[in-house]
Order: structure tokens, then C-alpha cells, then sequence
């Protein structure tokens, strides 16, 4: 009995919470019009969750796509297909491996940035002092940065894809011997418009997903060392979970 | 024109010579009584110091002025306005009206000290570029810290940030200014100065002074009066020599620093020998 009395109250609490984020999102969208009048904050954002993610996000993409490769061409050089890696890997990326990972990367990179960033502003009072001086911080401080990072993250995503494609072509055809003619003759004739449409999807929604619950995060944090610490924890964690479970959503939806 | 024509009439009360007034406040928060019917009023023009050993509410009170948070009873007046009533939209036009010292100055951490100075001014007025840098640069002349303007708030010492603080809380030309303890943890020579220039913002510019603090001797030379608080309540007012003269054994032992009285030294605990032969904590 009290262990379902234990997972009703838990769910009042999700729910609870689920229902604080909407809010916080409604205040967002609201003070999204205000926000723009000020550009120049919104590109500062763009580049610290855009610009700033790039060494990394590219290196990963490198290296995903060189494993992609090789993994694929150990599976097909089974059915003697070698020739159709470059349109397989294409598709995976496209579809799933580059927007997932570009999310899990962004998470971790700028939504523990931006989480950390402004908990700390709430610890040091910052958000209190712009309060005080009849300046809205969701405005001010979280719209930028949510904004930059919705807009930063198919970017990102679409570089992450490239980037594969050309990892899995140098590790594909320099290391594993794959013709390169039908590397990317494959890959011309297997890719659709929706594989594209559907990466670039997935990479909007997840941009929304991780830079809402990374400033919600920040701007809730408990204004402590300890508070700051978890605020950036749940960020990386809600993101991911999050990430995962719109992808499945979003996959279903769109198969 | 006043700047309170567009407050709605049921938010507004009669406004007087004071322009604070508390009545009859409670506040509890985590079931724990912060105020148990506070009253008190900060006359304009004056330097009202808001005193009190540590934890019993004195930047709270500061927030319940502010807005901030709500009391769970009695009333809450900003010239007349009724601040717990208040929308967001009003509550920020009675803020432009307000300059908030904090404690720990809680500038700006991304823009440098001139940026930090002129924010409120390019976020509430259109005014050219070149009279924000006058006016900014006046105000920094006037903390002394005009050669620091390009510095970031992580190159200025504690006393250097306040004193930026400063100058960006007064940079709008609020009516009121409230300080939340300004002196802790300053040399003399800072402290010194911050103290000049609470008086020099009151006498010269006839801004009204909150100082919420518990360093009595700053106090004693600074304001025009002051308020004891402790158990909710205000438990004295009225100059320094008042208070220094009071029979109160609280206020006694609070002008006078005594480490034990009214406020004891030990926070309440079990007995102390049968807690050590329990042998846990």
C-alpha cells in the first residue's frame, strides 16, 4: 500500500513538475517578441551554443561516421553489398544517429553551460538585481539563450551529419577499400528528401527539448554550490531521457 | 505628473510623509514565523536604519518592500501603493522608482563595470549613446571609480564591487535607496567611504535611505533613526541616543554587543552532558 501511495505521490510530483516547465515555456514564448528587439543578445547565444559546440560536435561526427562505416561494412560485406554503404550510412545519420547525438552532445556542452550560467546568476543575486531594476530576467537573460539554442541545434545537426558522411566516405573508401563511385552513387539514389526532412525535424524539436530544460533548470536551481552542481546534473540527464523519448515519438510519427 | 496616475484606484492609499509603511505584517515560511505583526514606517527623505540580530527577517523586510514576496497578512505600502496587490507590470514601475544595494553588489558578471552602470538606462530609456556615457561617467565619478569603467565585476575588490553597485542603483535616480548591509566585510577605509556616500546620496540629493544592517556604530553616526527588530516584532525605534538609553534588555544587549542576554548565545539543544554520554550526535 505505501509503495503505491510512494509511486502516486511521485507521479503528482512528475506531474506537478511537467506542469511548472509548461508554465516557464508559456513566459518564454511571451517574452519572445520583446526579446528580439534586442538582436544582438540572441547572436551572442547563437554563437556560445552554436560556435562554441563546434570542435566537438565535428570531431564526433568524424568519428561516428568512420564507426559507421566500419560496422556497416563488416554487416554488408556479409551479403556482399560493400557498395551500398554510403547510401546506409547517409540514412543513419540522417534519420537518427546525427540528430540523437548531436543532442546528447549539445546537452552536455551548452545546456550544462547555460544551466550553470544562469544558477549561478540566481546564486549571486544577478536575476534578483535585474528584477529589482524592473528588468524581466526571463527576457533579458533566459529568452536569448533559449532562442540561440533552438536555432544553434540543427545547425549543429546538419554539420554533425556532414561531417559523418565524410567520415564514413575517408574510413569507407582510404581504409576499408570501398569503390568510391558507388559510395556516393548509392547514396544519391537511397536518400530521400524525408530523410533529410526528418533529421532536421528531429534536430529542431530536440534544440527545443534541451534549451527549455536547460534554463528552466538554471533559473530554478537553489541558489547554492550544491543547487548550481544539480541543476547542471538534471540538465544533462533530463535532456537525454528526453532526447530519447521524443526520438522514438518522433520516429513513429513520421515512419 | 505623478507616477502613480495609472495604478488602478483600489491598489492606491493615501500617501504621507512616509513613504514605506508596514502594518501589522506576518510572514512564515517552511512553518517557520519570520514576522509576527511588524509595523513600522520610513519617512521620505530620511535615513532609516533597519537593525536586529542575524536571522531575525531584516532582508526580508527588504523583500517584502520590493515585492519580492508576499506577506501572508497585514499590509505593505510604497508611496501609497499597495506593493503584494500590485500586477507584475506595476510592480516594475514602482521598482524604477527604487535603487537596491545588495550585499554583495550582484553585478553583472558578463558586462564590465561600465556596462553594469549604464544597464538600467538602456533597457528603460532611448537616450543617445553619448548621454549615457555622461551620465554613467558622472556616477562613477561620483563612487570614485571612473578609472575602473572597462573592468569586469571578477578584477574589482568587495568594496569596489558595492561602490559599483552603487553607482548603478542610483544611475536611473530612483526616489528611494535601500542598502542591505553595506559594511559587512570591509576594511575601514571602504567602509568609510560607503558611508560618505549613503550620506552624501541623502543630504545632496534627498533620497530616502533604508539601511538594513547590524553594525551599530556606522549606523549611530548615519541615520536619522532607527528600528530594532527581533521575535517578528519591532522591539524599539527612535535615534541612536534612544536606543542607547532604552531599558529593553534586548536592545541593551544588542547596542552594546553583549554575547549573551535576551538572544542567547547557545542555540536551543538537548542537555548538553546527557547528549555527550548518549554517545551519538
Amino acid at each position: 500500500m505505501s509503495a503505491i501511495g510512494e509511486l502516486v505521490e511521485g507521479a503528482g510530483t512528475s506531474l506537478a513538475e511537467v506542469g511548472r516547465i509548461t508554465k516557464f515555456f508559456g513566459r518564454i514564448l511571451g517574452q519572445i517578441p520583446a526579446a528580439v528587439t534586442k538582436p544582438g543578445l540572441i547572436v551572442d547565444q547563437i554563437y556560445n551554443a552554436g560556435a562554441l559546440s563546434l570542435i566537438i560536435i565535428m570531431t564526433s561526427g568524424l568519428f561516428v561516421g568512420a564507426v559507421l562505416a566500419l560496422q556497416g561494412f563488416l554487416v554488408l560485406q556479409r551479403f556482399g553489398s560493400e557498395d551500398a554503404l554510403g547510401g546506409g550510412a547517409a540514412i543513419a545519420l540522417l534519420r537518427e544517429l546525427g540528430p540523437v547525438i548531436t543532442a546528447l552532445l549539445f546537452a552536455g556542452r551548452a545546456g550544462t553551460a547555460l544551466a550553470s550560467e544562469i544558477g549561478l546568476m540566481r546564486a549571486t543575486d544577478q536575476l534578483t538585481a535585474m528584477e529589482m531594476m524592473a528588468v524581466d530576467p526571463i527576457r533579458r537573460v533566459v529568452v536569448p539563450r533559449f532562442v540561440g539554442g533552438v536555432v544553434a541545434m540543427p545547425l549543429l545537426t546538419l554539420i554533425f551529419i556532414s561531417i559523418g558522411i565524410l567520415g564514413a566516405y575517408v574510413y569507407g573508401v582510404g581504409t576499408l577499400g570501398v569503390d568510391a563511385a558507388p559510395f556516393w552513387s548509392q547514396m544519391r539514389a537511397n536518400v530521400a528528401v524525408e530523410d533529410v526532412t526528418q533529421g532536421v525535424i528531429k534536430g529542431a524539436v530536440f534544440g527545443v527539448a534541451c534549451s527549455l530544460i536547460a534554463v528552466y533548470e538554471g533559473f530554478t536551481a537553489t541558489p547554492t554550490a550544491e543547487g548550481v552542481g544539480q541543476a547542471t546534473t538534471n540538465t544533462v540527464v533530463n535532456s537525454a531521457v528526453m532526447t530519447l523519448i521524443l526520438d522514438l515519438m518522433l520516429s513513429a510519427a513520421m515512419a | 505628473m505623478s507616477n502613480n496616475e495609472n495604478i488602478a484606484p483600489q491598489r492606491r492609499a493615501e500617501a504621507g510623509d512616509n513613504i514605506v509603511e508596514i502594518q501589522d505584517v506576518h510572514y512564515a515560511v517552511g512553518g517557520r514565523s519570520i514576522f509576527t505583526g511588524l509595523s513600522l514606517t520610513i519617512p521620505r527623505g530620511r535615513i532609516t536604519a533597519i537593525m536586529g540580530p542575524s536571522g531575525t527577517g531584516k532582508t526580508t523586510l527588504m523583500r517584502l518592500i520590493t515585492g519580492q514576496i508576499q506577506p501572508d497578512q497585514g499590509r505593505v505600502l510604497f508611496d501609497g501603493l499597495e506593493v503584494p496587490k500590485l500586477n507584475r507590470k506595476e510592480l516594475y514601475k514602482a521598482r524604477r522608482r527604487i535603487g537596491m544595494l545588495f550585499q554583495n553588489g550582484a553585478l553583472l558578471t558578463d558586462l564590465d563595470v561600465f556596462e553594469n552602470v549604464a544597464f538600467a538606462l538602456r533597457e528603460h530609456t532611448k537616450l543617445p549613446e553619448s548621454l549615457i556615457r555622461n551620465i554613467v561617467l558622472t556616477k562613477l565619478q561620483a563612487v570614485g571609480l571612473r578609472g575602473a569603467a572597462r573592468f569586469m565585476p571578477g578584477d574589482l575588490s568587495g568594496g569596489m564591487a558595492r561602490r559599483v553597485a552603487l553607482a548603478r542603483a542610483m544611475a536611473t535616480d530612483p526616489e528611494v535607496l535601500i542598502y542591505d548591509e553595506p559594511f559587512t566585510g570591509l576594511d575601514p577605509i571602504s567602509m568609510g567611504m560607503i558611508v560618505r556616500l549613503v550620506r552624501q546620496m541623502n543630504y545632496a540629493l534627498g533620497i530616502t535611505s533604508i539601511v538594513v544592517s547590524h553594525d551599530v556604530e556606522e549606523l549611530a553616526i548615519l541615520a536619522d533613526a532607527s528600528y530594532i527588530i527581533s521575535g517578528g516584532k519591532v522591539v524599539a525605534s527612535g535615534s541612536f541616543l534612544e536606543l542607547k538609553d532604552h531599558d529593553s534588555e534586548i536592545v541593551n544587549q544588542f547596542i552594546n554587543g553583549l554575547a549573551d542576554g535576551p538572544v542567547p548565545f547557545h542555540y536551543p539543544a538537548s542537555d548538553y552532558y546527557e547528549q555527550l554520554l548518549a554517545g551519538k550526535p
